[in-house]
């Protein structure tokens, strides 16, 4: 794949280990600091819509990606281009419904996850990795797009597939249509 | 490899909110980090041979752990025989006090996984360089 002349593509990177670490370090940190599941979890999605308002910025600046007229081709865009870009990974896309605002994105690999064994005793309802909600629920409503972005099915959690579920909720204004991450 | 952006943006995050809302403070975040250092050195050291001794462990810490976490070395490894100062030079220009906490806990985390108990202080004289000093356990059991 060709990258625009002016990027300087070891300037981005870090190492991945220390980036999966991380995280997984936070999300331990907020098992420690709330008893609750869902309290956990929503705060992950917090932090991950804080982090998706920004990360959009970068992801627009960095990408080429053409104006989009529809749903469905926002969300490959967020499979193929973002999803690639930030973890190495590109997810498949379906559409759930015939009115083609629910979508889902199907990981095979998980890279966050990737040093989790297993979920800690006692946490069967932790999204591990609800903060990718977050991130695409921010990114998504920073491009002037409202949508309800959940875990559907998990690894982790004994499912065979990871499902990151996208609902939009407002009609696409085409006037004020944008790229998105 | 993943992407810069992200990760600092992860940090950010994770310095707004948990490293505030704990009060009882440095302790308790350090740990979580120190868990990140440890689990770093083990990917690191998956297959290299074992360290002759500390100052080898010392030099893992400046060369293949520092630039892993920072792309490139640190600047200034020196001992006193008492304690060991690291320096970290110009690469704290944008991100020193956000890093220091946690870059305590790596080196922390980091050494203890190589069985070395340390403890880890920072000193930020002139920015952009910064300063760490690593006293190791055992040197602390020789001084009277």
């Amino acid at each position: 794949m060709s990258r625009p002349a002016h990027r300087r593509p070891e300037y981005h990177k870090i190492n991945k280990d220390l980036f999966v670490l991380t995280y997984g370090a936070l999300v331990a940190q907020l098992c420690k600091d709330y008893e609750k599941d869902e309290d956990v979890n929503k705060y992950l999605d917090k932090m991950g819509y804080g982090i998706g308002t920004r990360l959009v910025e970068d992801f627009l600046a960095r990408s080429c990606v053409r104006r989009c007229h529809s749903y469905s081709e926002i969300v490959d865009i967020i499979a193929q281009v973002a999803f690639k870009m930030y973890l190495g990974i590109t997810p498949s896309v379906t559409c759930n419904n015939s009115s083609r605002n629910e979508f889902s994105l199907i990981l095979d690999k998980n890279p966050l996850a990737e040093f989790v064994e297993a979920l800690p005793a006692g946490r069967s309802s932790l999204c591990y990795c609800n903060l990718v909600c977050g991130i695409i629920r921010g990114a998504l409503e920073m491009v002037n797009l409202a949508a309800d972005v959940t875990f559907l099915q998990d690894r982790l959690k004994g499912d065979s597939v990871t499902e990151i579920g996208i609902t939009f909720l407002k009609k696409l204004d085409e006037k004020k249509c944008r790229r998105k991450k | 490899i993943a992407e810069e952006a992200l990760f600092l943006l992860l940090h950010n995050e994770m310095v707004s909110g948990v490293y505030k809302s704990a009060e009882q403070g440095e302790v308790e975040n350090g740990q979580c980090i120190t868990k990140v250092g440890q689990g770093l050195t083990e990917r690191l050291t998956k297959d290299t041979a074992r360290f002759k001794d500390e100052l080898d462990i010392m030099k893992f810490i400046c060369k293949d752990f520092w630039t892993t976490v920072f792309k490139k070395q640190i600047d200034n490894l020196r001992t006193n025989h008492q304690s060991i100062y690291l320096s970290a030079g110009k690469q704290y220009l944008e991100h020193a006090s956000k890093y220091l906490a946690f870059t305590y806990g790596l080196i922390r985390g980091g050494l203890s996984n190589l069985g070395i108990k340390s403890i880890v202080t920072a000193e930020v004289s002139s920015m952009p360089a910064c300063k760490f000093q690593v006293m190791i356990q055992k040197l602390w059991n020789t001084l009277k």
